[in-house]
């Protein structure tokens, strides 16, 4: 399976990083040597072979729902690029 | 005492127990060490102040014979590791500027034991790659040279800075995280001991995420010794990773005996791959008789699957990437695009990411993102979570056959020149982890040990491969192994 400049650019949309039309035949060139590379598990034979879930058997600890951390809402905002008014701040999503 | 930096971890909290020197004098011999091995670009946040007040406060617990593990011996950590006030930066833009609030739980259990943190350590962005070139800091370089020839090596990655550190004499150990190979090769390359335990061992909070199926922290040791003291420290359960195991931590230094009577070793056939240096052949055969003299006994072993290994992880770790770094998005920490008029949200998360994430990144984020996409989950991450499972169950068949230990080469070559890959293509530089990344599909302890070096001179490891949560005796065969080996080089100054 390879892939074209359409797709390449659907995955870059998806992945929400912005590649330049220009970029676009080399990134092709990179994903179908990186999918080629990947075809190899076509020849495993997989019938009946469970998905791995966890790679250590163990079954994940229950807790208690309840709030244990919170008020920390300065050290939260403190690496942020735009915090105002106690606020992440971002553009303007909707009109 | 002179040259304190070259000292082990074990040597040093034996001085220091003794009083032959002071955690002071020792952070001190470090942080200029540090200071005149700019060449090396090793270290790229430095701490000297921090360093020192908490050499000061380890000096003052020592006197006051209240001395926890690991009191007074000065680490470096890698910069995955989030590090409360100081910068995290994984090896990325996007994370430039990022002061955490808080200390990852395997940094914190350091702490607590003693340590004293002399800085932060470069690293491939995001621990995605094989050479320390991918990292926003620029190349680490390897302080050893071929010969006499000065071309700049790669001291190996994602690890490069811990590996070149350690390797240097600039810190006494240092913390690596291992995700198909981060930590043993680089270790490989610059003749130290690394070990990645078995998957839950050390907590992941606080650790900047790659493939968190995958991740694992482990140190970077000058002796198989320093590396058992360490990973005792580094290990424990945490609440605060649901995948912690929880489970004893044994004092595995203790567990160091030397003696590999009768013990199991397995040589699989499929390590041998085409196009092998003779060297590394050669090596491989040398500790396999060393394991032999030391009374083990040494079995032909077959893992199948072994070939599919990296093609599973070049799909897996992807897909694990591309949902774990969707969180750097220029809104809650880090970088952000500087935007046109009338660039909405979409705009900011798109220029951020292209500005934030380097290439390798990038293409890594992409491919996990096509992986997962609708149509293709099926037929490319279903399909290699399946065989995962399969790689998985040919160590789980061996290990039930009463096999101890894997013996493998750790690398397929020794370091290469920074700048040989630039032109191959992405998959040339995936192969170097084609030894090590079996280990982490598997979720297995795997460690590499110095045994030789090259005609050139280079170092070379031998890996070994255990069996889940049994780390005291694989850290107890390469032991056995490091004695026999007797390594001792170390690389000519020339920084």
């Amino acid at each position: 399976m390879s892939i074209d400049e359409t797709t390449a650019a659907r995955v870059a949309k998806l992945a929400r990083i912005k590649v330049e039309d220009a970029a676009l035949p080399a990134l092709v060139t990179d994903f179908n040597r990186i999918l080629g590379f990947i075809e190899q598990l076509n020849e495993v034979d997989i019938d009946g072979v469970e998905p791995m879930t966890s790679v250590t058997p163990q079954r994940l600890k229950r807790r208690d729902d309840v709030v244990t951390d919170g008020n920390q809402q300065d050290k939260i905002l403190s690496n942020a690029p735009d915090a105002r008014e106690g606020f992440f701040a971002v553009p303007k999503v909707m009109e | 005492m002179s040259d304190l930096n070259k000292l082990g971890l074990a040597q040093a909290r034996d001085a220091l127990r003794k009083g032959d020197t002071t955690s002071v004098e020792l952070t001190a011999a470090c942080l200029s060490a540090i200071e005149a091995a700019g060449a090396l670009n090793a270290f790229v946040h430095k701490t000297p102040e921090l360093a020192l007040d908490q050499a000061r406060a380890a000096d003052a617990r020592i006197a006051a014979g209240d001395a926890p593990a690991m009191c007074g011996l000065p680490l470096g950590i890698k910069d995955l590791f989030c590090t409360k006030g100081v910068p995290s930066q994984a090896g990325s833009r996007i994370l430039e500027g990022f002061l955490p609030e808080y200390e990852s739980t395997v940094s914190q259990n350091l702490l607590d034991a003693g340590t004293v943190m002399l800085g932060k350590l470069n690293m491939d962005e995001f621990a995605m790659g094989s050479s320390n070139e991918t990292s926003v800091y620029g190349n680490a370089v390897n302080p050893w040279r071929r010969g006499n020839d000065d071309a700049a090596l790669t001291p190996g990655g994602s690890s490069g800075g811990s590996a070149a550190a350690v390797s240097a004499d600039l810190c006494l150990a240092a913390t690596g995280t291992d995700t198909g190979g981060s930590i043993r090769q680089p270790a490989a390359f610059t003749g130290i001991v690394g070990i990645k335990p078995t998957y839950g061992r050390c907590s992941r909070w606080g650790v900047v995420a790659f493939a968190s199926s995958l991740d694992q922290a482990g140190p970077m040791t000058k002796s198989v010794r320093d590396a058992a003291m360490m990973l005792t420290t580094m290990c424990g359960h945490d609440p605060k990773d649901s995948t912690s195991a929880d489970l004893a931590v044994p004092d595995f230094e203790a567990m160091l005996t030397g003696d590999i009577k009768g013990k199991q070793i397995g040589i699989p056939r499929e390590y041998r791959m085409d196009g092998m240096p003779e060297e590394i052949e050669t090596l491989w055969t040398q500790g396999t008789d060393m394991l032999r003299d030391a009374g083990a006994s040494i079995v032909d072993i077959t893992l199948p699957h072994t070939k599919y290994a990296l093609p599973a992880y070049y799909v897996i770790a992807p897909a694990e990437a591309s949902s774990n770094l969707a969180r750097y998005d220029g809104v809650r920490y880090g970088h952000r695009a500087t935007l046109g008029q009338g660039d909405g949200i979409t705009e900011m998360y798109e220029k951020t990411r292209a500005e934030g994430f380097g290439p390798e990144v990038q293409r890594r984020v992409m491919i996990g993102t096509y992986v997962l996409s609708a149509g293709f989950y099926d037929a490319y991450y279903n399909r290699a979570r399946r065989v995962r499972t399969l790689i998985k169950k040919d160590f789980e068949n061996v290990f039930a056959d009463g096999i101890d230990a894997i013996l493998t080469p750790a690398t397929p070559s020794a370091a290469f020149g920074l700048g040989d890959m630039t032109d191959a293509d992405p998959i040339q530089m995936y192969l170097n982890d084609v030894f090590t990344v079996t280990v982490n599909l598997a979720g297995l302890p795997g460690i590499s040990v110095p045994v030789g070096q090259d005609k050139q001179g280079l170092p070379m490891g031998l890996q070994l491969i255990g069996r889940p949560w049994d780390e005291g005796d694989l850290l107890n065969t390469a032991y056995a192994l490091e004695g026999a080996a007797g390594f001792v080089a170390k690389p000519g100054k020339w920084w």
